[in-house]
C-alpha cells in the first residue's frame, strides 16, 4: 500500500494479505494487465462448460461447443497450467498434430516431458 | 451508491493521524490524501464518483485520489455501508491449557475489608471443603496442565490464594514436580506467585529468587493508604511489618522482575503519589493499578468521580512513560505497557481473557474454577482434577462471554480490546458473568484512547522501542 502505513503486526498482516489476494492469480495468468482490476477467475471451477455433455439425441456433434471444449478450457483460460500439455515449456507445438481440434483431438498424446 | 466510513477510531500521535481498526485490530498511518478523503466522508455521504472529484478539486491528482480510495476499501475504512454481519471465530472444541493456577490455600492472614475472596461481595462458598491444597491435588492439577498443554512448548503455573505463602511447603513440591515434568518432555516452564508479602523471610526470598519465580506483592501505596484497607483481622495495619520485607526480596530477587498490584479504593485512588511511592521508595519493577471490584454501594468503592480523577491521573503518568519510552527507557507503569503490547499485536478477542480458555484456577478441594477469581464458588465449576475440565461447562461460560451475545459492545470501537471486560468483576456488579461492563465503558474508551495516542507518537519517534512488545506475553 502506498498511502496507508501499517503500523502494528495486525496492519502488516491485512496488507500482506491484501497484496496476495491481488497480485497471486494475476501472476498465473502470465500476463500483468494493464490495470488492476477485480479478477474474475475463469476455467473449470467456476464457469460451467458442456464438456463431455451430450445433446438430446445424444449425439455431440450439434452442440453449442465441441465436446473438446475442455481441452480448450484449461490451454486458454485455467489459472493452473500444469493440466494441459504445457505449451509455453515443455510442448509448445502441441498442435502439430491437432490442426483442427474438432478432428484431430485424439492425436493429442499424452506429453512426457 | 453512497459511501460509507467503516468502524474506526481516529487517533493522533505527535505530528501523524492513525486509524484503529474496529474489526481487525489494525493500525494504520494516514498519508495527507486518505486523511482527505475521510474527512470528506466524516462531513457527509457521498458517491464515490463525487468523492474523487471533490477531493481531486482540492489539488491532489486523480492517481492518488483512486489508489488511495482503493487502499481504504480494501482496509474497511470506507464501505457500501450495506451492514455486514460480523461473528467471532467458533469456539474451538479443544483448547490446550497454558496455564493453571493453583489456589494453594483460601486461607489469609490479612483481613483486607475489599476482598473479593473473603469481602462483603465474594461469590466463594468455601464451607466444608479443605482450607488447603494437598499434595494428590496438587500432582493432578501439574498433571492435568501438561497433559492438556501437550501441545505447546512453555507452560505456567501461578500460585494463589488466599495468602499464597501460607502453603509454602506446597509450592516447593510443586515446582520441583513440574521442573522434573518439563525436564522429561523437553518443555519450558514458569512460576509466578501473588503475595502480601507480610510472611516472606530471608530463606523463601532466596527460594523464589533461585528458582526464578515471578512475585506480584498486592500492595495499596503508603503507610496510610495501605493501612486503611489491607489490615489484620485485629485491625492492625500492615504496611510495616511489610515494609522492609519487600525491601529485602527487591534487592535480592533478580531472576524476575517483582511487580506491585494496587487495589485503587476510596482510600487509595491517588494515582501518582502511590506509582512514586512504590517505584521510588520501594523500587518495584513494575505497578500495575486496578480498581475494586464491589457494587457500587461500599464505602471503598471509587465512585464515578474518584474514577474520573483516577484517569486524569492515568493520563498524567502515561505521558511520563512516552517520555520514557521516546529515550528508549523502562517504565514501570504496566497498565500502559500491557496494553501497548495487545496494541502492538492487533489482537481482537472474542473473550474478554483466557479465563476457561487457555487458563483455569484449581481450589484447594480440586474444583476446577474459570480463573483465580471464581475458585470456590460452586456456581461457577467447571470440572474437577480428578475427571478434567468439563466441556459443557466450560462450553456454556465461555459462550456467555462472547462478545457475539453482548450487544451493547457491538457499536463500540474499543471492543477489540475490551471484549465487554472482566467475567468476575461482571458477575460481582451484574449477577451475570457475561453481562458487559457498562459501567466501565467510558473510562475504558479514554483509556483505550490515550494508550492510542501514546502508542502512535512511539511509532512515529522510537518505532524500534515497539519490538518490546513483538513476543506475546505468555501469561
Amino acid at each position: 500500500m502506498k498511502h496507508l502505513r501499517a503500523i502494528n503486526r495486525k496492519a502488516a498482516r491485512i496488507v500482506e494479505q491484501t497484496s496476495a489476494e491481488q497480485n497471486d492469480i494475476v501472476a498465473m495468468q502470465q500476463q500483468q494487465p494493464p490495470q488492476q482490476q477485480p479478477h474474475v477467475p475463469m476455467g473449470c471451477s467456476i464457469v460451467f462448460s458442456p464438456g463431455w455433455e451430450v445433446d438430446s439425441a445424444g449425439g455431440t456433434a450439434g452442440l453449442c461447443q465441441p465436446v473438446e471444449r475442455d481441452i480448450f478450457d484449461c490451454y486458454v483460460t485455467c489459472f493452473w497450467p500444469a493440466q494441459v500439455p504445457d505449451h509455453l515449456n515443455n510442448y509448445p507445438d502441441w498442435t502439430t498434430k491437432c490442426a483442427v481440434a474438432t478432428k484431430d483431438w485424439r492425436n493429442i498424446d499424452i506429453v512426457f516431458p | 451508491m453512497n459511501l460509507a466510513l467503516g468502524e474506526f477510531h481516529r487517533f493522533r500521535g505527535n505530528r501523524e493521524t492513525f486509524l484503529y481498526m474496529v474489526n481487525s485490530g489494525g493500525i494504520v498511518a494516514l498519508d495527507e490524501v486518505s486523511d482527505a478523503l475521510l474527512q470528506k466522508l466524516e462531513r457527509r455521504t457521498l458517491s464515490g464518483d463525487d468523492l474523487i472529484r471533490e477531493t481531486v478539486a482540492d489539488g491532489y491528482t486523480t492517481q492518488a485520489v483512486m489508489e488511495s480510495l482503493r487502499e481504504l476499501w480494501q482496509l474497511g475504512a470506507i464501505s457500501d455501508g450495506v451492514p455486514k454481519p460480523v461473528t467471532s471465530q467458533p469456539l474451538p472444541d479443544d483448547f490446550p491449557l497454558q496455564s493453571i493456577v493453583l489456589n494453594i490455600t483460601n486461607q489469609c492472614n490479612l483481613s483486607c475489608s475489599y476482598c473479593y475472596e473473603f469481602g462483603e461481595d465474594k461469590i466463594a462458598t468455601p464451607d466444608g471443603k479443605p482450607k488447603f491444597m494437598d499434595w494428590h491435588t496438587a500432582k493432578a492439577s501439574v498433571d492435568y496442565l501438561f497433559e492438556s498443554a501437550s501441545t505447546r512448548d512453555a507452560l505456567h503455573i501461578t500460585f494463589f490464594g488466599g495468602e499464597t505463602l501460607m502453603n509454602f511447603p506446597l509450592l516447593q513440591k510443586v515446582v520441583d514436580y513440574a521442573r522434573g515434568l518439563a525436564k522429561e518432555r523437553n518443555v519450558r516452564v514458569g512460576f509466578s506467585l501473588t503475595t502480601n508479602a507480610t510472611l516472606l523471610t530471608t530463606r523463601i526470598i532466596e527460594y523464589l529468587a533461585d528458582n526464578e519465580v515471578g512475585v506480584t506483592v498486592s500492595i495499596d501505596g503508603t503507610k496510610e493508604m495501605q493501612d486503611k484497607f489491607r489490615i489484620f483481622s485485629n485491625g492492625k495495619g500492615s504496611y510495616d511489618i511489610i515494609k522492609p520485607k519487600i525491601k529485602e526480596l527487591i534487592a535480592r530477587h533478580r531472576s524476575r522482575p517483582i511487580a506491585a498490584r494496587v487495589t485503587l479504593t476510596s482510600g487509595a485512588s491517588d494515582v501518582l503519589k502511590i506509582y512514586d511511592h512504590l517505584k521510588n521508595e520501594f523500587n518495584f519493577h513494575e505497578v500495575a493499578f486496578a480498581p475494586v471490584t464491589t457494587s457500587p454501594n461500599r464505602l471503598y468503592s471509587i465512585g464515578e468521580p474518584g474514577m474520573d480523577k483516577v484517569l486524569e491521573q492515568f493520563s498524567e503518568l502515561a505521558k511520563d512513560y512516552l517520555q520514557s519510552a521516546l529515550r528508549g527507557e523502562h517504565h514501570g507503569f504496566s497498565n500502559v505497557s500491557d496494553t501497548l503490547a495487545e496494541l502492538h499485536q492487533g489482537v481482537n478477542k472474542s473473550l474478554p481473557c483466557g479465563a476457561g480458555l487457555g487458563m483455569v484456577g484449581v481450589g484447594p478441594s480440586g474444583d476446577i474454577a474459570p480463573c483465580h477469581r471464581f475458585v470456590d464458588s460452586d456456581d461457577h465449576v467447571i470440572g474437577h482434577i480428578d475427571t478434567g475440565i468439563d466441556m459443557e461447562k466450560r462450553g456454556e461460560f465461555l459462550k456467555k462471554g462472547r462478545i457475539d451475545g453482548k450487544y451493547d459492545c457491538h457499536s463500540c470501537w474499543a471492543r477489540p480490546l475490551c471484549a465487554g471486560g472482566c467475567h468476575h468483576e461482571a458477575f460481582v456488579r451484574y449477577g451475570d458473568s457475561g453481562h458487559a461492563n457498562l459501567h466501565y465503558c467510558d473510562w475504558i474508551r479514554e483509556w483505550t484512547h490515550t494508550c492510542l495516542s501514546v502508542y502512535g507518537a512511539i511509532a512515529e519517534e522510537n518505532p524500534a522501542f515497539l519490538e518490546h512488545f513483538s513476543e506475546r506475553k505468555a501469561s
